[in-house]
């Protein structure tokens, strides 16, 4: 049973005013795929050094399976971490690439040699065993290092960034066939990216990570819904949710001139604060007779679709330059055009609200 | 000069217009030949190539822009800190092919003269203490990064480059894709740069081994090991902690010279007595590398390797001594050295020659030359009549080190003379068909940075 647990784990830098991951507590189940996501800086590369043995533990505790790992060095873990800064030795055999390590390590050839077997055929390396690397891809490359890591067998995973070195097509590519090989194997995995398409389409469950502190953990698809505060509102999604705020008025939240309707329960939920901000994904808006006004600026289709940038109607130039942008889906095929003003709606039911003074959720 | 498609954007301190002209609109593997120089390389992740930019040599290497600037800030930050590394000196960004699509970004280093193949360095009849001496260059190179506060993230062979320094060898950093600076290292972050070190290392004298470029006496394995008991011991001498009783003070000054000697500064040394005394601690708390590099170029004007610089001060008190000038300011015998010693034999080197050492170390050469010749001949040989020796008996039978060529490393055949990372030809065939390759083609592009949330939903249906 390889779970993985942090409790309460904290690094404090010598000399830093503030943690660099502070009182984490995540709970990383047998088997699965978890991804800590974050802007640089965010502590979510140094979580996974504690969990690997390369940080010091300042406070709290780490634990894989039921042992407590905490002031164990790396050897003794029984994790295996895929570097991004891989190199393929051009003159030893793929097979003798992905095996050198476990030789390192004193294990016995017959062993090794079974193990870069089992490794290559979960990997579709199998003919490829006795080549040389040098006319091997991007992709394949890739494969080769990561056998690098499966063929030590290790209870975890650990990850940082392996795919940051590689073009935009290998990325989405090898992503795909990494998690694909994850399920298969059924090791647990943690995996660090700062890119959250990447996070969304590979984890079971994403941690977004801000300034050393664990933002919110779900599954892609709840994050996505149910952000639970701005920042994973903000950071979550791509084109972002447009986070707009507005004044508490009767029976909603002004925006320009037009009242956004706001469920009487979630107003009741702020007494001492005079704005709210409304959060709504571009999909989730509809161009009506009547709504937010946004003068478009810029149509651009992007995959199937159409989407509008503007900024809220009535501004001056200088306003606009500093506003805040807006992003609408819009029909591809009949699309509103540049310079023009929209009204823009949403269903309250699915609009996202925020408390400006909290940065929490309000809405359900 | 007609140029297809986008002029690229060069980001630089110090613009190079001879660089505009180059073919920017072409991958670099398809660049034509009158543009390349093959040269020694190690391996590497992405397409590196070495350039001729009017009469210069530089490398440049194919990689996405946060990587290339990344690379350029630290490389940078290094040179700032005077840490050897290589200089680098542009960033082309804005690069597309006449179809308008676009090529990633190239970083442009100057490639560093007189740098050693490691390739060759480890091959067979290498001496065992020529071994040992590389190992140390490396482990101090670590240890001046560390000391500065750069995690490395990728210590190997190829990302180092080795040059001679008088009887030693001085390593700069070549790739720095994957460091990070910090104000200082935690132990952590260290033992995560030998982690790392280790395994490379030992991949790549396995790799040599398996080429039969590694003597048959190294163990890849013993090596390792050697480069980390020798990191931990000069790390222990730069920055442990000491304690002695109180009355063996002369320790404090003992610890200074041993870490000058070793080529660094003490600039603070945190001492503590205890109370009643009877206890000293000292810990130097910061060291500078390049304790004689400085004094002889404050001295001389001279900017050269560390081992070269105590050498050649050595020769500069030696002189001083011989002279009777002890009582004479330092700066003025400096200068009489300087014009009486070491430029007549640099300037007797015929030019031809230039190419095969640097002066410095054709210096320090001359000096073992003629301890050589005085000791065989019973007699002191005038520095100059050894200098003519030294040219004709040992300079002219070595090979170019300015520029080293691939040639002389070895007679196998590269598969690619300007990718010495490809290995040799090999006869073996074509490439194996992979699923998973035309499984990846036929996905469709989805528009990178982009989130189909629909896909997704429909994923997990």
């Amino acid at each position: 049973m390889a779970t993985v647990s942090f409790l309460d784990a904290t690094r404090v830098y010598p000399g830093a005013d503030h943690p660099a991951v502070d009182k984490l507590n995540l709970e990383i189940g047998d088997g699965e795929f978890m991804v800590l996501v974050g802007p640089s800086g965010c502590g979510k590369s140094t979580s996974l050094r504690m969990l690997a043995g390369l940080e010091e533990v300042n406070a709290g505790k780490i634990t894989i399976g039921d042992r407590d790992v905490t002031d164990l060095p790396p050897k003794d873990r029984d994790i295996a971490m895929v570097f991004q800064n891989y190199a393929l030795y051009p003159h030893m055999t793929v097979a003798d690439n992905m095996g050198f390590a476990l030789k390192m390590a004193g294990v016995p050839k017959a062993e090794r040699d079974q193990r870069v077997l089992e490794a290559a055929h979960l990997l579709g390396l199998e003919t490829f065993l006795a080549r040389k690397p040098k006319a091997l891809s991007g992709g394949q490359r890739q494969r080769v290092a990561m056998g690098r890591a499966i063929v030590r067998q290790p209870q975890v995973f650990l990850m940082d960034e392996p795919l940051s070195n590689l073009d935009a097509k290998l990325r989405v590519s090898t992503r795909t066939q990494i998690a694909a090989l994850q399920t298969r194997l059924g090791v647990t995995t943690v995996y660090v990216t700062h890119d959250q398409v990447e996070a969304m389409t590979m984890g079971d469950r994403v941690a977004v990570m801000k300034d050393g502190l664990l933002q919110q953990v779900d599954n892609p698809l709840t994050l996505y819904d149910k952000p639970a505060n701005l920042f994973v509102a903000g950071f979550i999604g791509s084109p972002a949710m447009n986070l707009i705020t507005g004044e508490i008025v009767e029976g909603g939240v002004k925006v320009g001139d037009y009242v956004v309707p706001v469920a009487r329960d979630i107003l009741s939920k702020v007494t001492d604060e005079k704005t709210l901000v409304l959060g709504i994904r571009p999909e989730n808006f509809k161009i009506a007779t009547d709504g937010i006004a946004v003068d478009i600026d810029v149509v651009e289709e992007l995959g199937a679709d159409g989407y509008l940038y503007g900024t809220l109607a009535g501004l001056d130039e200088d306003e606009k330059l500093n506003a805040t942008q807006i992003v609408a889906r819009v029909s591809a095929r009949t699309p509103p055009q540049r310079g023009t003003t929209v009204k823009l709606t949403t269903d309250p039911a699915i609009m996202h609200v925020f408390s400006e003074k909290t940065q929490e959720r309000l809405s359900d | 000069m007609v140029y297809k498609g986008r002029v690229p954007r060069f980001l630089s301190s110090r613009p190079d217009s001879r660089l505009i002209p180059l073919p920017w609109e072409v991958p670099l593997t398809e660049w034509p030949i009158e543009h390349l120089v093959a040269l020694p390389r190690g391996i590497s992740r992405h397409v590196v190539r070495f350039i001729k930019v009017g009469s210069s040599v530089y490398a440049a290497k194919e990689v996405i822009e946060s990587l290339a600037i990344h690379e350029y800030r630290m490389l940078t930050d290094l040179h700032r800190t005077d840490t050897p590394a290589v200089e680098p000196l542009a960033v082309v960004t804005g690069r597309v092919d006449p179809n308008g699509v676009p090529l990633d970004p190239v970083l442009i280093t100057r490639h560093l003269e007189f740098s050693l193949p490691y390739r060759s360095l480890f091959a067979q009849g290498v001496r065992p203490d020529t071994v040992g001496r590389l190992l140390d260059a490396m482990v101090v190179l670590l240890a001046r990064l560390h000391l500065v506060g750069f995690l490395w993230g990728d210590v190997s062979l190829s990302n180092i480059l080795f040059r001679r320094d008088a009887g030693e060898f001085a390593a700069y950093l070549v790739d720095a894709e994957t460091a990070e600076m910090h104000e200082t290292l935690t132990n952590g972050q260290r033992e995560h740069d030998l982690t790392i070190a280790t395994t490379n290392l030992y991949g790549e004298f396995s790799d040599l081994e398996a080429g039969q470029m590694l003597d048959a006496s190294l163990d890849p394995q013993k090596l390792v090991e050697s480069i980390l008991t020798r990191y931990r011991e000069l790390w222990a001498e730069l920055t442990g902690a000491e304690e002695f009783s109180g009355q063996e003070v002369f320790r404090i000054e003992n610890r200074v010279r041993r870490l000058n000697a070793l080529g660094f500064d003490v600039a603070e040394l945190a001492i503590d007595t205890s109370s009643d005394g009877s206890k000293i601690r000292i810990q130097p708390k910061v060291v500078d590398a390049g304790h004689h590099t400085r004094r002889l170029l404050r001295l001389t004007g001279l900017d050269v390797e560390e081992h070269q610089a105590r050498r050649l001060l050595n020769d500069l008190d030696t002189f001083r001594a011989r002279t009777n000038q002890g009582h004479v300011d330092e700066p003025v015998v400096a200068h009489q050295w300087l014009t009486e010693c070491f430029q007549p034999v640099v300037t007797a080197v015929p030019p031809e020659l230039r190419g095969k050492r640097e002066s410095a170390q054709i210096y320090h050469e001359v000096l073992d030359y003629r301890w050589y010749a005085s000791q065989r001949e019973q007699r002191e040989v005038p520095l100059l009549d050894a200098t003519h020796g030294y040219i004709h008996d040992v300079l002219q039978r070595l090979p170019d080190e300015a520029m080293t060529d691939t040639k002389d490393i070895d007679e196998r055949q590269l598969a690619n003379p300007y990718d010495p990372s490809q290995g040799f030809v090999d006869d073996e065939g074509p490439m194996p068909a992979d699923p998973w390759e035309t499984a990846a083609d036929d996905e469709p592009a989805s528009a990178p940075g982009f989130l189909d949330i629909d896909a997704l939903r429909a994923r997990r249906r």
